[in-house]
C-alpha cells in the first residue's frame, strides 16, 4: 500500500509540474485562420492527456527501477501474482471511453472546420511540378500568389496537373492533397493579416522542397485594390504618389516574383544544373537549342521563354516548364522578372 | 596465394568491373557516362553526386569478388553468379520478344526483364531449388543436417542450409548488414540537413537516399524478425526444426537478391517517391523505381512463405502439454505477426506490380486519362502497409513481454490479455488503413469510421503497457544490458504510442500529416517497437547462440548512446513538425525557425549511429573472444535455457513435456517444462 501511495504522489506531482511548465501551451506556430482555433484547442487537450499518460507509465517504471531493484546477493524471486481481472477490465474500458470521447471531439472539430458559408470566395488552386497558381473565377484574374481577404471564408478548389501535391499553410492548420484527375476542396477563413507560404507537403519529385508560393492575408480594402490592379482598372486616388516605380524597385519586384512563382525551384542562381538552365549570367548568353540552332538570350527570347516555354528549348533540357505564366503574370511583372534576370551576372 | 590476398584481389577486380559495367549501363540508358564526373575543384557537390553511384556499383561487385576470393564454392558466390546470368538472360529474352513484336531496343523494358529473372538465377545458383528439382525427376533427397560434407562449419552460413538456427543467424546477420546500409544513408542526408541551404546533395540524390533509407530499414526489420522467429520459435515449442525446412531456406535466400535489386536502383537514376511509391509520381519517375518495386515484390514473396512456415510450425509442432495459453508470449506475437504477413503482403506486391505494368506495358491503372484512379494505389498500398507496421512492432513487443518477467523475477502480468491483445492489434490493423489518407481526399464521411477504428488500436496497446507495469511491480529487478534495452524500449515506444492519437484524430492530423511530427512518431514506434527490443533479444540470447558472454560495459555504452540519442531525435523531430517542417525535403525555409532543431536531430543521429556501431562491435568481438557463458545465466524458465550452449544440431536430446505455466517465477516448486519425461521425474504443477 505504501508503494501505491508513493507512486500516485510521484505521478501527480510530475504531471502537475509538466502541465505547469507547458502552460500556456505553445505547441503550434501562429494561428492565422478561424479553423486554427478548434484544431489547436483539440491538440492542446490531446497534449494534456499525453503528458498524464507519459508520466504515468514512465513514473511507475522509474519508481519500480528504484524501489524494486534486487539487493546485492539476493537471488530470490519477486512477489507472486499474475493477473487481476478487475484491473485488466478497468484499463481496457477506461482507455476505450477516452479514445471514443476524443474521436467524438475530433468529429465535432472536423464539422466546424469543413462547414460551408454563404459568402465564400472561390479560388481555383492549381499545383504542378513545381509551382502553384491561383485563379479567382469571380473576378476573372489569376496570379502566382494566393491573396485572401481577412475574415471571409475562402473555398479552395484544388487541382493537380501531373502528380499528387499537397496544399499546406502551417499557420492555417489544414492540409489537402491535390490529386490529378480529381477536384478536391478546402475551406479556410483567414483571420490574421500577414504574409505566409503555401508549402507542398506531398513528395512530388526533384523540386518538391522549393515548391512554395506566397500566401497573403490582406485587409478587405487592400484585397479589393489588389484585384483592381490585376484587372488594370485601378485608379490612383488623387494626391497619391504619381511617379512610377524606380529601376531598383523593379528589380526587387522581379526577384520577389521569381521566388513567388516557383522559378527558382528549377533555375539555379549559382550556376548548378537543375531541371532548367541556370539563371546565373543568363542574359546575353548564347545557348544551343534542342533543334540544333542557337540563340542569344536577349529580352525578346526571355519573354518568349516565359510565356511560351515549349517553343525554344535549350539543348539538354526537357520541356517541363508550365505554359501558363502568360495568364498568371501581368506584362509589367514579366518586365520586372526580365529586369531581374539582367542583374544576375 | 593466401585466402586474404585472394579476397583482396577479388574485391579490387570486382570493384573495377562494377565501375566499368555501370558506366556502360548508364551510357545504354542515355545517362551521362564517366565523362560527366567533374573535377573535385568544381566543388564537392557535383563530384559527390556523380561519384556515389559509381562507388556503390564498385562496392557491390567488389563484394561479389570478395566472396569468390573467399571460396568460389560458397552458395552465396554461386548465387551471385547465377543472378548475373539470370539478369543477362532476362535482358535478352525481353529484347527478343520486343523484336518479335516489331519493336526496337528499349532500355527500361530490358532492365525490367533482367531484374525479374535475376532472383530466379540467384536461387538456382545458391541451390535453394536443388531438392525440389531433384524431386521432379523422382530422386530422393534426405533432409540436410550439419555442415556440408568435407567443408568447414562456417561455410554453411554462406550457403543453402535447412537448419532453423543457421537460417535464423543468416536472417539476423543480413538484417544487421542491411541496417548498416540504411543507417549510413541516413547519416549522409542528415548531414545535408544539418543547416539551411543545399550543402552537397542534389535534390534527386536526396530523394533517392531517403527513399532507399526507408525501404532498406523496412527490409532490415523484416529480416531481423525473420531471424528472431526462425531461431527461437522451434526452440520455444520444443520442435527440432521448422515445419518446412527447405521452404525456410528458400524464403531466406529470396531476400538476398531482392535486397540487391533494391540497392541497384541507385545505378538507374535512383527514385524519387519515398518508400511509399505513390502513383503517379512512381509511374513518371526514373527507371530505378522498377528495381525498388520488383525487389520488394520478391521480398514480399519471402515474407509470405516465411510466415506460412511459422504458422504451421506453431499450430502443429508444439511439445506435449503445451496448449496455446502455455506458449511463450513471444510465440503469440510471432503468430499474430505471421497471420498479417500471410494475408496482407499480397496487396503491396500487387500495388507495386501494377506500377511496373503501367510503366512498361502501358496499362493505365492509375492514369486518369485512361480511366485509372490515382487514389487506388494508396488504398492497395496501405491495406498492406498499415498492418505491416504491426508486423514490425508485435514481435518486439513480444520480446519485451518475454524478457520482463525474467529480469523482474515475477510472472508476466495478465498473460492472456497480452496474448489476445496481439491478436486484437493484428485484426484491427486491417481496419485502419484509411487514416493514411485523411488528407488525400477520400470521401468525407469515410474518414470518420477510420478515425474511430484507429483510435481503438490504442486500447490493446494500452493493455500491453499497463501489463508491463504490473509485471515489474513488486518484483526483484536487475539490470544487465538486455533489461536496459527492454526498459528503454518501453519508454521509447511510449512516445510512439502517445503521438498516435493526435494523428488519428482527423482534424489535428490535417495539420500534422506529412510533417516531421509523423517522422518523429514513426521512428519512435519503429525504435521502441523493434530496434530496442531487437538489441535486447540479441544481447539476451547471445550467450545461448554463441556459448559466450558479450561485454557488459560496451553493452551499457551502446544502450546509453542509443537511448539518449533517440529520445533527443524523435522529440525534436516532432517539435519541428508542429512548426511546419515538411518531411522529405532537401532544404527548408529558415523562416520556420527549425534550423537549430535540424542540427540537433543530425547530431542525435550520429550518436545513435555510433551507439549501434559499438553494439555490433561488441557482438562481433565477444562471439570470438567473450568469456564462456553459463548454460542459463539469466535464470530463465524457458526450455532453450536448459540445454547446452551453443545449442546442438537437433536442439533437444529428447522431446520435453510442458507441465506448468511459462512465467511462474516466485511460485515455489513450479517448473515450466520437464526436460526428460522418459525418466518419469515429472514435477507436478501446483495449483494456483
Amino acid at each position: 500500500m505504501k508503494h501505491f501511495i508513493n507512486v500516485i504522489l510521484l505521478v501527480l506531482a510530475l504531471t502537475a509540474l509538466l502541465l505547469f511548465l507547458t502552460d500556456p501551451p505553445a505547441w503550434m506556430p501562429l494561428a492565422a485562420s478561424a479553423e486554427a482555433g478548434p484544431v489547436d484547442w483539440l491538440f492542446g487537450l490531446h497534449m494534456d492527456v499525453i503528458i498524464f499518460l507519459y508520466v504515468l507509465v514512465n513514473g511507475v517504471l522509474l519508481y519500480a527501477v528504484v524501489a524494486f531493484r534486487r539487493k546485492p546477493g539476493d537471488t530470490g524471486d519477486g512477489a507472486y501474482f499474475h493477473s487481476n481481472t478487475r484491473l485488466e477490465i478497468l484499463w481496457t474500458v477506461l482507455p476505450l471511453a477516452v479514445v471514443l470521447y476524443f474521436s467524438y471531439l475530433g468529429l465535432g472539430v472536423l464539422r466546424q472546420t469543413t462547414a460551408a458559408a454563404a459568402d465564400e470566395l472561390e479560388v481555383i488552386v492549381t499545383a504542378r511540378q513545381w509551382s502553384w497558381s491561383f485563379e479567382y473565377p469571380d473576378y476573372g484574374i489569376a496570379a502566382g500568389e494566393l491573396n485572401l481577404p481577412a475574415g471571409r471564408k475562402a473555398h479552395l478548389v484544388l487541382r493537380a496537373e501531373d502528380v499528387i501535391h499537397s496544399f499546406w499553410v502551417p499557420e492555417f492548420r489544414l492540409k489537402q492533397d491535390t490529386v490529378p484527375g480529381q477536384e478536391k476542396y478546402l475551406r479556410i477563413t483567414p483571420t490574421e493579416v500577414g504574409a505566409y507560404k503555401v508549402r507542398c507537403a506531398e513528395l512530388c519529385g526533384t523540386g518538391h522542397a522549393a515548391m512554395l508560393a506566397p500566401v497573403n492575408v490582406l485587409p478587405p480594402a487592400e484585397f479589393d485594390i489588389w484585384v483592381q490592379k490585376r484587372l488594370g482598372t485601378y485608379v490612383e486616388p488623387e494626391g497619391g504618389a504619381g511617379e512610377g516605380p524606380g529601376e531598383e524597385d523593379i528589380v526587387a519586384l522581379g526577384q520577389q516574383l521569381a521566388q513567388a512563382n516557383g522559378c527558382i525551384a528549377c533555375h539555379s542562381l549559382d550556376g548548378s544544373k537543375l531541371v532548367g538552365p541556370s539563371w546565373k549570367g543568363v542574359f546575353g548568353r548564347t545557348e544551343a537549342l534542342e533543334d540544333g540552332s542557337s540563340i542569344t538570350a536577349d529580352e525578346a527570347y526571355l519573354r518568349t521563354a516565359i510565356i511560351d516555354p515549349g517553343s525554344q528549348i535549350v539543348a539538354g533540357f526537357a520541356n517541363l516548364m508550365p505554359a501558363n505564366y502568360g495568364d498568371t503574370l501581368l506584362p509589367s511583372e514579366i518586365d520586372a522578372i526580365i529586369a531581374y534576370l539582367k542583374t544576375l551576372e | 596465394m593466401s585466402r586474404t590476398s585472394r579476397m583482396f584481389l577479388g574485391f579490387v577486380v570486382g570493384f573495377v568491373a562494377g565501375a566499368v559495367l555501370l558506366t556502360v549501363m548508364r551510357a545504354l540508358v542515355g545517362l551521362s557516362p564517366l565523362a560527366a564526373i567533374p573535377a573535385l575543384s568544381a566543388g564537392f557537390t557535383p563530384f559527390f553526386n556523380a561519384l556515389a553511384p559509381l562507388l556503390s556499383a564498385g562496392l557491390l561487385l567488389g563484394a561479389v569478388g570478395l566472396m569468390l576470393g573467399l571460396d568460389p564454392a560458397l552458395g552465396l558466390a554461386r548465387g551471385l553468379v547465377g543472378m548475373a546470368i539470370g539478369f543477362v538472360l532476362g535482358i535478352l529474352l525481353t529484347h527478343f520478344v520486343r523484336l518479335g513484336l516489331g519493336l526496337g531496343w528499349d532500355a527500361e523494358s530490358a532492365w525490367v526483364g533482367g531484374a525479374s529473372l535475376a532472383p530466379i538465377g540467384f536461387l538456382l545458383g545458391v541451390g535453394a531449388l536443388s531438392d525440389w528439382l531433384k524431386w521432379t525427376r523422382g530422386m530422393h533427397t534426405p533432409e540436410q543436417h550439419g555442415p556440408p560434407a568435407g567443408r568447414p562449419a562456417w561455410t554453411r552460413y554462406f550457403g543453402f542450409d535447412q537448419n532453423h538456427k543457421v537460417i535464423g543467424v543468416q536472417y539476423t546477420v543480413t538484417g544487421i548488414l542491411i541496417m548498416g546500409v540504411g543507417g549510413t544513408l541516413a547519416m549522409i542526408f542528415r548531414t545535408e540537413l544539418a543547416a539551411v541551404g543545399r550543402q552537397f546533395l542534389s535534390p534527386d540524390a536526396f530523394n533517392t537516399y531517403i527513399s532507399l533509407h526507408g525501404i532498406i530499414m523496412i527490409a532490415s526489420i523484416l529480416l531481423g524478425i525473420g531471424g528472431l522467429a526462425n531461431y527461437l520459435v522451434p526452440l520455444m515449442l520444443g520442435a527440432s526444426d521448422m515445419a518446412f525446412p527447405r521452404l525456410n531456406g528458400f524464403a531466406f535466400w529470396l531476400t538476398v537478391p531482392s535486397a540487391i535489386l533494391i540497392i541497384m536502383a541507385i545505378f538507374f537514376g535512383g527514385w524519387d517517391t519515398g518508400w511509399t511509391g505513390y502513383a503517379p509520381l512512381s509511374v513518371r519517375g526514373p527507371i530505378g523505381i522498377n528495381f525498388f518495386m520488383i525487389g520488394m515484390f520478391y521480398f514480399g514473396f519471402s515474407s509470405i512463405l516465411g510466415s506460412l512456415n511459422l504458422i504451421v510450425t506453431t499450430l502443429k509442432m508444439r511439445a506435449p502439454g503445451m496448449n496455446l495459453f502455455r506458449m511463450p508470449i513471444f510465440v503469440w506475437a510471432i503468430l499474430s505477426t505471421s497471420l498479417i504477413q500471410l494475408t496482407a503482403t499480397q496487396f503491396i506486391g500487387l500495388s507495386f506490380l501494377m506500377v511496373v505494368l503501367e510503366r512498361n506495358l502501358q496499362m493505365g491503372f492509375f492514369n486518369p486519362a485512361e480511366g485509372g484512379n490515382v487514389i487506388l494505389f494508396q488504398h492497395l498500398f496501405w491495406f498492406y502497409s498499415h498492418p505491416a507496421v504491426y508486423i514490425f512492432i508485435l514481435p518486439g513487443l513480444g520480446i519485451i513481454s518475454e524478457l520482463l518477467p525474467v529480469f523482474s523475477r515475477k510472472p508476466l502480468f495478465g498473460y492472456k490479455w497480452i496474448a489476445l491483445s496481439s491478436m486484437a492489434i493484428a485484426l484491427m490493423g486491417f481496419l485502419v488503413w484509411g487514416h493514411h489518407m485523411f488528407a488525400a481526399g477520400i470521401e468525407d464521411a469515410l474518414r470518420v469510421p477510420f478515425m474511430y477504428s484507429t483510435m481503438l488500436v490504442a486500447v490493446p496497446t494500452g493493455v500491453k503497457f499497463f501489463s508491463w507495469l504490473g509485471t515489474v511491480w513488486r518484483g526483484k529487478l536487475f539490470f544487465p544490458t538486455p533489461m536496459l534495452f527492454v526498459l528503454a524500449a518501453i519508454a521509447v515506444f511510449l512516445i510512439g504510442g502517445l503521438t498516435g492519437p493526435p494523428l488519428a484524430t482527423i482534424s489535428t492530423d490535417l495539420h500534422l500529416h506529412d510533417s516531421y511530427f509523423v517522422v518523429g512518431h514513426f521512428h519512435a514506434t519503429m525504435f521502441g517497437g523493434f530496434v530496442f527490443p531487437f538489441f535486447a533479444a540479441l544481447y539476451f540470447w547471445f550467450p545461448k547462440i554463441t556459448g559466450r558472454m558479450y561485454n557488459e560495459r560496451l553493452g551499457q555504452i551502446h544502450w546509453a548512446l542509443q537511448t539518449v540519442g533517440f529520445y533527443t531525435m524523435s522529440l525534436t523531430m516532432a517539435r519541428a513538425g508542429l512548426l511546419g517542417m515538411r518531411r522529405r525535403i532537401v532544404d527548408y525555409d529558415p523562416a520556420l525557425g527549425v534550423e537549430g532543431m535540424q542540427l540537433i536531430v543530425t547530431i542525435a543521429g550520429y550518436i545513435i549511429f555510433l551507439g549501434v556501431l559499438i553494439g555490433v562491435y561488441n557482438l562481433w568481438i565477444s562471439a570470438k573472444r567473450g568469456q564462456v557463458a553459463a548454460i542459463n545465466p539469466w535464470g530463465s524458465r524457458s526450455p532453450e535455457w536448459q540445454i547446452p550452449s551453443p545449442i546442438p544440431e537437433h536442439n533437444y536430446a529428447e522431446p520435453f513435456e510442458v507441465v506448468g505455466d511459462p512465467y511462474d517465477y516466485g511460485l515455489p516448486g513450479s517448473v515450466y517444462v520437464n526436460m526428460s519425461p522418459s525418466r518419469g521425474a515429472a514435477a507436478s504443477t501446483p495449483a494456483h
